[in-house]
């Protein structure tokens, strides 16, 4: 594994200028993936936030071969580009070790482009797939994804005098991936970036289509101060909602455990999204949320043989 | 020496394909497109080919990874019917706004709904306007000439613009014709090796592909799309010259049949053709100076050689496989009536609608079409322009 000294003296796969919202967590975790990847890498990025913000023309923040084709095809679109290297690498045209990174926001990944991730990591690319969890649909103005917490308030699920924001839980996509029998599948956090680095660096090593979800703070999305992302990314860690965990080889493997499990509350409190469930009149919902996290968290800690 | 075979329309551009082999091939099943990939899959799996098969989930995909393909820096194809076609739509445009050459044949089909697997224009109509070449192929020998002469056209260096050709579904991709395949080595000479300017595999020189493109450039990337169409007839005729060399076989952009001398005429494209030609001899024989126009390059479109064309007569009728709604005819006759106005060519035109979803259309309706023209020559009077052939009532 890189040292944090080789990480820092790694050329910057994508430069600094771009044009990310201060304390943009998404952009953080670009850096932490892309500086996790020696060597060549051919990367490529659904519509979203981060596409936006890197390549407004004709500037770009790409330091490395970059393609965006469209919303929901980032996947589809990576698997003809390794394809390409495959076939000219054989016919001795390309002659370089490329590796190849698609890039997609939940909702390029959880809802519009799911299915194209599914081909792609069926068909066997040789392609690390990351999911940045912002938990919404930034780009377009915050509305719900199904990776949006329950309760969250997004702009097409409001908190209302009736309705309370979302209704649903957020899907289980890096189970879906998993049920893949992919290659190697991993949740991260940037404030764990260790381990972060560690799974990039694993993925990338590993032959065959390998997936990781990596949860992305929105400052002005779930409405904290821009200062506090990474907190946000460990306190999702620490409450259990957001687990560390991998898939390698058939097996589900804890890879970090919270000494100390913390209630969602200390997580939801900081930000506006969730300020609803702080009043008195909605506490059932918090309730309703914790119990999720519980029954997740204990069926996950089953799966990964570990006691509570 | 070139070998004669028995082929259908599917068989014969999948030999054509066999003969470029592509670097990448995407692929997704829908009739009836289907037996072109089955026999390209078989080529492929008897190692006749080099390429990379991605066998995807859908045709969203299979253009998403043809495009991903492409920018690579692979020659790369795909090929598609109807709804395969209207799902692809938004990479379609995409592909082109790339400057990809991609090549892709289209077998088509009517589109849903409902749902119709027989042969009408109406999906390859759906991207008239999306930036791609289009060229129609009368018949199973043509489909393979263009499918050779599309990879040519599309990766020249002053077009770099992606190229459909199309075949009727069923009428051609089923039925079994006499072609006449080039030697292997002859097509991989005429089709040459593939070196793109800009690739994404080219690491030591890292390109950003498809980036946000707003209000101050975007306008000025659409007006090179629109430079780069414009310098596409002289390609077309240059490799159409390059290709009767090696062929014998000389195609334009249109082809102009017993018109010299012509009153009548009909303009259509696609199979039709061949039995409107019949129509045509058997009229001639009886003494009515008729003719025809066909269509061979229908984007972009041929307006001078059209105009041209048209000057020689007195009525035409244009014949539409598919239906443009809520304007005044087909799309071909749209297009047909914008090459007349305000250049002095006045003639009386009028569209015909025919063979939706497969429907049939004989050498009888053909021939009612010119027996039409003929009375509107005589009495002066259009009468009704948007008509229909082989429509029950
Ligand atoms: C087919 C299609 N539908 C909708 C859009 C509009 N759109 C662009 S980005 C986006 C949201 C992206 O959300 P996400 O993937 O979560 O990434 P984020 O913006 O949050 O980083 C949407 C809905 C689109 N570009 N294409």
């Amino acid at each position: 594994m890189a040292s944090l000294k080789e990480l820092a003296a790694r050329e910057p796969k994508l430069s600094p200028g771009h044009r990310a919202c201060a304390g943009c967590i998404p952009a953080l975790a670009f850096h932490q993936v892309l500086r996790s990847a020696p060597g060549y890498v051919v990367a490529g990025c659904a519509t979203g936030c981060m596409e936006v913000v890197t390549t407004i023309f004709p500037y770009t923040a790409w330091n490395i071969p970059f393609i965006h084709n469209a919303f929901e095809n980032s996947a589809a679109t990576i698997s003809g580009v390794e394809a390409a290297y495959q076939v000219l690498k054989r016919k001795g045209k390309v002659t370089k070790d490329i590796k190849f990174i698609a890039f997609g926001g939940d909702g390029g990944t959880y809802d519009i482009g799911l299915q194209s991730l599914s081909g792609a990591m069926e068909r066997g690319h040789n392609m690390l797939y990351v999911c940045y969890d912002n938990e919404a649909y930034m780009n377009t103005g915050i509305q719900r994804s199904s990776a949006t917490p329950f309760a969250a308030d997004t702009k097409t699920a409001p908190v209302g005098k009736v309705h309370k924001g979302k209704k649903q839980y957020p899907k289980k996509l890096t189970e879906i991936i998993i049920a893949h029998d992919v290659a190697y599948a991993a949740q991260a956090s940037p404030s764990h970036w260790r381990d972060l680095n560690r799974k990039v660096e694993k993925a990338l090593s590993i032959e065959g289509p390998a997936f990781i979800n990596v949860l992305a703070p929105c400052p002005p999305g779930w409405r904290f101060p821009s200062d506090m992302g990474l907190e946000m990314a460990r306190l999702a860690v620490e409450t259990c909602f957001w687990p560390l965990y991998e898939f390698e080889n058939g097996k589900r493997k804890l890879t970090y455990k919270p000494k100390e499990k913390l209630p969602i509350s200390e997580w939801t409190k900081h930000q506006g999204r969730f300020r609803h469930l702080h009043q008195e009149e909605n506490k059932h919902l918090l309730e309703q949320a914790q119990q999720e996290v519980d029954r997740r968290w204990n069926e996950l800690l089953a799966l990964c043989g570990e006691s509570a | 020496m070139p070998t004669i075979m028995g082929l259908s329309g599917n068989e014969a551009v999948a030999h054509a394909m066999r003969q470029i082999n592509p670097d990448v091939v995407a692929a997704y099943p829908i009739t009836p497109q289907t037996e072109l990939m089955h026999q390209f899959a078989e080529f492929h799996a008897d190692g006749l080919v080099d390429t990379e098969l991605v066998l995807t989930e859908s045709e969203h995909s299979a253009m998403s990874a043809t495009v991903g393909a492409a920018a690579a820096g692979a020659r790369a194809m795909t090929a598609t019917s109807a709804n395969g076609l209207a799902l692809m739509w938004e990479i379609v445009y995409i592909a082109a706004s790339l400057r990809l050459p991609i090549v892709m044949p289209v077998i088509n089909r009517a589109l849903s709904g409902p749902i119709n697997i027989h042969c009408d224009h109406s999906d390859t109509m759906g991207c008239r306007d999306s930036g791609w070449i289009q060229i129609f192929s009368e018949n199973c020998q043509e489909a393979y000439d263009n499918a050779l002469m599309a990879v040519k056209i599309s990766e020249h260096k002053n077009i770099l613009l992606p190229t459909m050709i199309t075949l009727d579904g069923f009428i051609l991709s089923h039925t079994l014709e006499r072609v006449e395949l080039l030697d292997d080595d002859v097509v991989k000479k005429f089709v040459g090796d593939y070196h793109p300017e800009h690739a994404l595999l080219d690491v030591d020189h890292p390109i950003t592909v498809g980036p946000l493109d707003l209000q101050d450039y975007y306008f000025e990337h659409k007006r090179q799309q629109i430079h780069a169409m414009t310098q596409v007839f002289p390609v077309i005729e240059q490799v159409a010259g390059e290709f009767a060399k090696l062929s014998g076989r000389r195609y334009g952009l249109i082809e102009e049949y017993r018109l010299d001398d012509a009153e009548r005429a009909i303009i259509l494209m696609g199979s039709s053709v061949g039995t409107a030609k019949d129509v045509v001899d058997d009229l001639r024989d009886a003494g009515e100076k008729v003719g025809l126009i066909k269509i061979r390059v229908y984007r972009p479109f041929p307006y001078d050689a059209i105009r041209a064309a048209l000057k020689k007569l007195k009525a035409v009728a244009v014949l539409d496989r598919a239906v443009s709604f809520g304007t005044f005819g087909g799309p071909v006759y749209t297009d047909v009536r914008a090459t007349l106005y305000g250049n002095g060519v006045n003639l009386p035109v009028i569209n015909y609608i025919y063979g939706l979803g497969g429907r049939d259309i004989d050498k009888a309706q053909i021939k009612s079409a010119f027996d039409d023209l003929k009375n509107i020559v005589k009495s002066g009077r259009i009468g009704e322009e948007l008509r229909f052939l082989g429509l029950r009532d």
